[in-house]
């Protein structure tokens, strides 16, 4: 971490372009700022006509959002590339035997490696879990891990997202989008394609499905939520590109222990279910009995090996915010090796010291829930009011254990198409991982960035827009 | 093909018909407002325009009286009117949402677009003179999406689910226009013949699109019941008439129970009508009574929309 302004991914200290972006930027240098504006408009017309949104929640009126989405790539080189995927690689194959395990022998327990209560007392722990082994031992088969950089060499993971993580449509509609308005920049820089992720899904959903499977061509459907669900576009969007149904939870029943899929013709059955709803939802009878998003008995056909849930049940776990202070560990522990890609220090406030240092350095670093996701429910340090830092130190106080604390990192910055032409923004990366018979990395990712000058928060439901995300070839 | 799938392709169609037919009704009503009459007050043909599209009752339940302008507000943007256009565009858009991966690009994005535009505009600014391109618009859009959907759309099951969608509902529209405006117009058919009277006849025939089609299939300078009821029911070559439309219907419950491999009752039922109708005259059904004989179809074709949900599981 450095004191001395963002690491800028596009000029380098001599204010020279880095390697990679030699080409991009003397293209976009080439570009008058009056077509800048026209091909933006361009670009948000496209995702508007496409249908592309995300709801946002909490707001009366427009439930259905665009992105922002800007039309400067992201770009890594491959060496770059190379190393951050070795690094993803280590920490989901460590991220599932961590699963296997605290669902089993809990052996990294009785070693003394993590404390007990840290599993079982998890609010994501799913005990229903305990004893049952998913096909080819994989838990966490979506995976998509949220990386910032700070340095040239520089990349910490700030959270492994083994739930539900969406946002991958986005990543290919943005490459989509760039490659129909700027065909001539695709012709100078050789980049990585990213287009066949849907075939690579498909492949590892169709690689776990369950053993007594009595078919070479298992059926995959994706459950979700429905059309006022904020990712509902996303769910279309896989299942089309995929070939898949895509099924409401009224679509779905469970008879004598298998699932089907309500069809103009017979039932048919369903293999796997790549579903896009929480664990909490899944099924009426096992978990939240008033939810009306899950299918009555699924988990039991679940648990008897008639259909595979993706991700499964309980996965949660793997991306708690205080399970991720002890990732090094984890990793460690299961491969034996250090980890490739670094943590970012983190002070779990449930320790009376870390607590301690977190009260009285609040307005220097970033505060979160341990359960918190989207940007919600957080605290910047450095950008808070006095009122809410206060308020801040109170909740602390009142309840420790539901937050963690990190130094605030001084994310790198691209440039990006604002007002007043291009000007350096702060993004992180969520490149996507699938977790099948192998592991399948998708080269690139979704770049979010912040579009408000100096802010670190790139969340979309925050303001914040995306990049197309280049990975160039050798 | 899941059921509800099936369901919401046949919806999207019904909706996306009805917003066209909404706009068509309106279009009429307007026409007729800006007609001069003697000693008549406007409110009966606002009144008949509202029983054609069969919202009166909605209406009824929080107006007095149909003003043109509360008329045309229902129709067009009030959402407890489960057929103002709003609603219908509203619904059709849902429905194309949640079967996204069943319909082609072409089609979602035609749909979205007018609703997306149709929410941009704001009730209160739909003025007299905006009107009637606002109304032309609403018909061109649902033409989009139809001709997006017969140019792109696969030969298989959901473009069946999609044509009967859209011909039951034009089915229902053309019927439930010709028992309203025929009822109305012939206990004063003492004046049959009189430019008054013509003006009505022909806006029946408008409001299918059909005033100039009518005057190539008849050639005869006078507009007469008789005959436009027959072009309205029996005439196949008449995009609009009931004829045409179980033409389609028969056509897709066929091809459907092919497919299916199956005798499903909503084919039996589709043939049943269609038999009927090419069995019929003009005079057998004016000797049975008009309304009767209408009234039963618009039973029937309700009752085969109800079969087709049963026997493709659409819930």
């Amino acid at each position: 971490m450095t004191d001395t302004g963002p690491f800028n991914e596009m000029l380098g200290p001599d204010g020279q372009p880095r390697a990679p972006y030699k080409a991009l930027a003397e293209w976009f240098s080439g570009m008058s700022p009056a077509e800048m504006r026209r091909k933006s408009r361009e670009a948000e017309t496209i995702f508007r006509r496409l249908g592309i949104t995300f709801a946002v929640y909490g707001t009366a009126e427009a439930t259905e959002r665009l992105i922002p989405f800007d039309i400067v790539p992201r770009v890594l080189a491959a060496a770059e590339w190379r190393r951050i995927s070795a690094g993803i690689d280590q920490r989901v194959r460590a991220l599932n035997a961590f699963l296997h395990d605290i669902y089993h022998r809990q052996e990294i327990i009785r070693a003394g490696r993590i404390p007990a209560e840290l599993v079982i007392q998890n609010e994501a722990f799913l005990p229903e879990m305990i004893g049952f082994t998913p096909p080819r031992k994989v838990y966490a088969h979506i995976i998509g891990t949220d990386l910032v950089r700070v340095g040239e060499d520089e990349f910490y993971v700030l959270e492994d997202n083994t739930r539900t993580p969406s946002g991958v449509s986005y990543m290919l509609e943005n490459r989509e989008t760039m490659m129909r308005m700027f065909p001539e920049l695709f012709q100078q820089n050789r980049v990585a394609p990213i287009e066949h992720y849907p075939d690579l899904l498909r492949e590892t959903l169709e690689s776990v499905a369950p053993a007594n499977c009595d078919t070479d061509e298992p059926t995959v459907c994706i459950l979700t939520p429905g059309i006022y669900n904020s990712a509902y576009f996303e769910h279309a969007f896989l299942a089309d590109s995929m070939g898949v149904e895509l099924c409401e939870a009224r679509d779905l029943f469970v008879d004598d222990g298998k699932v089907f899929m309500r069809t103009t013709r017979a039932p048919e059955r369903v293999h796997v279910i790549y579903r896009r709803i929480d664990d909490a939802f899944l099924d009426p009878l096992t978990f939240r009995p008033d939810s009306m998003l899950g299918v009555p008995g699924l988990f039991d056909a679940y648990r008897a090996g008639n259909v595979t849930i993706c991700n499964a049940p309980g996965t949660g776990i793997a991306d708690d915010k205080a399970v991720y202070a002890y990732l090094p560990e984890i990793i460690e522990f299961y491969t034996g090796q250090k980890p490739i890609l670094q943590n970012v220090p983190t002070w779990n406030c449930a320790r009376e010291d870390d607590l301690a240092y977190v009260l009285d350095h609040l307005p220097e670093i970033v505060v979160k829930e341990v359960h918190g996701s989207g940007g919600y429910g957080m605290l910047i340090g450095p950008t808070a009011s006095k009122r809410e830092l206060a308020e801040f130190k109170r909740r602390l106080k009142a309840n420790p254990s539901n937050y963690i604390a990190q130094p605030t990192l001084s994310l790198s910055a691209c440039p990006t198409h604002v007002a007043s032409g291009l000007a350096p923004r702060h993004v992180d990366l969520r490149p996507y991982v699938l977790v099948g018979d192998k592991v399948r990395i998708t080269p690139g990712g979704l770049t979010r960035v912040a579009l408000k000058k100096g802010s670190l928060v790139v969340n979309s439901s925050q303001g914040g827009g995306t990049k197309d995300t280049w990975v160039l070839e050798d | 093909m899941l059921g509800r799938t099936a369901a919401s392709l046949y919806w999207t169609s019904r909706y996306n018909e009805r917003a066209e037919n909404m706009a068509r009704l309106l279009e009429v009503g307007y026409r007729i407002a800006m007609t001069p009459r003697l000693g008549q007050d406007h409110s009966d043909d606002w009144r008949s325009t509202l029983v054609s599209a069969g919202c009166d009752g909605a209406f009824f339940s929080k107006h007095d009286e149909p003003t043109k302008r509360a008329v045309v507000q229902h129709m067009l943007f009030d959402r407890d009117n489960p057929s103002s256009v709003r609603s219908c565009i509203e619904a059709a858009r849902n429905n194309a949402r949640s079967v996204r991966t069943a319909i082609t690009g072409e089609m979602w994005e035609s749909l979205n677009t007018t609703y997306l535009e149709f929410m941009d505009i704001r009730p209160q600014h739909m003025t007299d003179n905006k009107l009637p391109d606002f109304l032309a618009w609403i018909k061109q859009r649902s033409m989009l999406f139809r001709g997006a959907m017969l140019g792109t759309l696969m030969r298989d099951a959901g473009y069946h689910f999609s044509q009967f969608g859209a011909f039951i509902e034009r089915t229902d529209n053309t019927a439930r226009i010709l028992d309203v405006k025929y009822w109305i117009l012939l206990p004063d058919n003492e004046m049959i013949g009189g430019d008054l009277d013509r003006y009505q006849w022909t806006t029946i025939l408008r409001s299918v699109s059909a005033h100039r089609s009518y005057r190539h299939a008849y050639r005869d300078a006078q507009v007469r019941p008789f005959n436009v009821a027959e072009f309205l029911i029996l005439r196949k070559e008449m995009p609009r008439s009931i004829s045409y439309c179980y033409d389609w219907i028969s056509e897709s419950a066929a091809a459907l129970a092919i497919r299916y491999q199956d005798s499903p009752v909503s084919c039996d039922m589709a043939h049943g009508t269609l038999s009927l109708l090419e069995e019929t005259s003009m005079d057998r059904i004016f000797q049975g009574g008009l309304h009767e004989f209408l009234t039963d179809l618009i039973a029937r074709n309700n009752a085969l929309g109800a079969q087709l949900a049963s026997d493709y599981h659409f819930s």
